[in-house]
């Protein structure tokens, strides 16, 4: 047997993050559909579900209760099946919904790392492990760190269309089926522009490992926000950024099936669009992609353009880190070097919370614009956003090599 | 069992830890992945509705996807998933679902034509390898993977656009040509 401890203690840690991870994912899917409920009805001057608490007592915590309740039903509910469906396919479907949005997370960091080597060589004094076990309790902040972290996710997107255009097509029924047919055709065209708009963020950072990119951020600012270092090409450098950021916001909730691109479920034209003919848990699963496919794409804007899990600090885009705030002399690693070991926590709910800011974004856009009519959403795509993406990566290019 | 668990343990360790471990691929996921590769291949052609066929060869895709994985060409493996598998595969289903393609259903396998196909392949499996080793160069692997630091996908793109430049854009050149063919022939005048 060829099993190292400094093996087991990164597989057993691997299983830990991964776990941790996906639980932390469908934990927040509940959650957003609650806010999402009770944000509608903020907006439409409505008091939405704010009575469900924790069960069997009087406390309501603002409504979250709501989605445990829903997730009941839907395991209750009967789990129809209508006659002439093709069945391998129908069952399929919403797992292939499902799936992607899950895997996408894995290679997105959520932190800098957790250093335990000091609570490992505690343990060390008891149970006599060398120095490599110990070593091994310096812990990455992500579950899989992918050199091609970035195009991983690109791939595992592109899988995703597969769980609605199978779930149109084999329910046998017309209206799924156009709502298949569209949004494979959504799907494919925004993902041009989506893979468009990060190419600048290559050629800027010269990486693809997500974190990576995040550390990239750390040290020379956000992507999305205006750099203010580097004189004239640093600062057009960051408005093309922006721009990137702008095509990639509008792309992902074409990708996600949001509104206002929400044309395969279009409920006027469609009924429900490609989940018509579901009911019960298969429904509740196209669902919670839905929203997995949301929070992981929060989660990549956030990586990608915001810094991740870093703190939103004004010097982090150039402007001179001061000495001191009200007499509190400020630590160095506040600029990047040299986090303390708990950092790594924090970072986790640094995280977070930017991701927590997107879906509340996501669900004001899908409260506050109509919808597009296909034809709009597909000159928007095609001829708008794809053009200006690659005149974008050119220019960016062009940026790039006067820095040099 | 305990072979199972090793060769995932030592590949999982290999990958993010330490590379020098896993520099030769591990038995257990090359079978499953063949195997699979394999069945999901001959499925492809056995199966007679296209939606099958058509999920069937992503399946294939995914798989082989997956053994570029365990031989570290990640880029490769990443590539092939998004090109074929998540862009040129969506659009095949598109095609086949939006034409209602139905008669093949109907029919049996044409033996005849199988026979032949089967017969082309093997015969392509044998010959080629020994026409391929009359060149010069044949046994030398690729080794863009585990070059001096950096990720591969640099280097690959440094490999494309400087020593197989001209090759490149040919390539280039050649997609350009159908994509225009294809606009060309399908174009309806207005007029007519």
């Amino acid at each position: 047997m060829i099993l190292h401890a400094p093996d087991l203690v990164f597989l057993a840690f691997s299983a830990v993050k991964a776990v941790a991870v996906a639980l932390v994912v469908l934990t927040m899917v509940p959650g957003s559909v609650t806010a999402e409920r009770r944000l509608s009805a903020w907006i439409q001057d409505r008091r939405g579900p704010n009575r469900v608490g924790i069960p069997f007592t009087n406390i309501r915590i603002f409504g979250l209760g709501q989605g445990l309740a829903d997730a009941a039903k839907f395991l209750l509910k009967e789990q129809f099946v209508p006659a002439s469906v093709n069945r391998i396919y129908f069952n399929l479907a919403p797992i292939l919904a499902m799936v992607p949005a899950l895997v996408t997370v894995a290679v997105i960091p959520f932190s800098p790392g957790f250093d335990l080597r000091p609570i490992a060589e505690w343990i060390a004094g008891f149970l006599h492990w060398d120095e490599a076990t110990v070593q091994a309790f310096q812990i990455s902040g992500v579950v899989a760190n992918l050199d091609v972290g970035l195009l991983f996710v690109f791939a595992v997107i592109s899988l995703s269309v597969y769980g609605i255009i199978l779930a149109g097509w084999a329910s046998n029924s017309k209206y799924p089926f156009l709502g298949g047919i569209r949004s494979s055709a959504q799907m494919i065209s925004y993902e041009i522009a989506m893979g468009a708009s990060v190419v600048p963020v290559f050629l800027v950072t010269q990486q693809l490992n997500l974190g990576k990119i995040v550390e990239y951020q750390v040290q020379n600012g956000w992507l999305a926000l205006p750099h203010l270092r580097g004189g004239v090409v640093g600062v057009l450098t960051g408005l093309c950024l922006a721009f990137s950021f702008l095509v990639f916001l509008v792309a992902a909730f074409a990708e996600t099936n949001r509104l206002p691109f929400d044309l395969p479920e279009a409920e006027t034209e469609l009924v429900g669009g490609y989940h018509t003919e579901y009911s019960g848990m298969r429904f509740a699963l196209f669902f919670l992609g839905e929203y997995a496919a949301m929070i992981s794409a929060s989660a990549i804007m956030v990586t990608l353009f915001l810094g991740g899990w870093s703190l939103p600090l004004p010097w982090l885009n150039g402007l001179p880190m001061p000495q001191s705030v009200f007499g509190w002399a400020l630590p160095a690693w506040l600029a990047g070097q040299g986090m303390p070991w708990w950092f790594g926590f924090v970072s986790v709910g640094v995280f977070l919370a930017k991701i927590l800011v997107f879906i509340g974004f996501f669900i004001v856009i899908r409260w506050t614009i109509p919808r597009f009519k296909y034809d709009q959403l597909m000159n928007l795509g095609w001829k708008v956003f794809i053009p200006m993406a690659f005149v974008n990566i050119f220019l960016v290019a062009a940026l790039v090599l006067a820095r040099a | 069992m305990r072979w199972v668990v090793r060769s995932i343990v030592r590949f999982a360790s290999g990958t993010a830890s330490n590379r020098k471990s896993s520099q030769r691929m591990e038995p257990f996921f090359f079978w499953v992945l063949a195997v699979g590769l394999v069945a999901s291949a001959i499925g492809l052609v056995v199966f007679r509705n296209p939606v099958t066929c058509a999920v069937c060869l992503v399946v294939t895709l995914v798989m082989e996807a997956a053994l570029f994985v365990t031989l570290e060409a990640f880029f490769l493996a990443v590539v092939q998933v998004i090109v074929y598998a998540g862009a040129v595969m969506v659009l095949f289903l598109f095609v086949i679902m939006l034409l209602d393609v139905k008669e093949e259903a109907r029919q049996s396998l044409p033996w005849a034509k199988v026979i032949w196909v089967v017969g082309i392949g093997g015969g392509a499996v044998i010959g080629v390898p020994r026409i391929a080793s009359v060149f010069p160069g044949a046994g030398q692997a690729l080794h863009w993977g585990e070059g001096k630091g950096g990720t591969s996908a640099a280097e690959l793109g440094r490999l494309l656009f400087s020593s197989y430049g001209p090759l490149f854009l040919a390539t280039g050149v050649l997609l350009l040509v159908a994509t225009i063919g294809v606009v060309v022939l399908c174009r309806k005048d207005p007029e007519a």
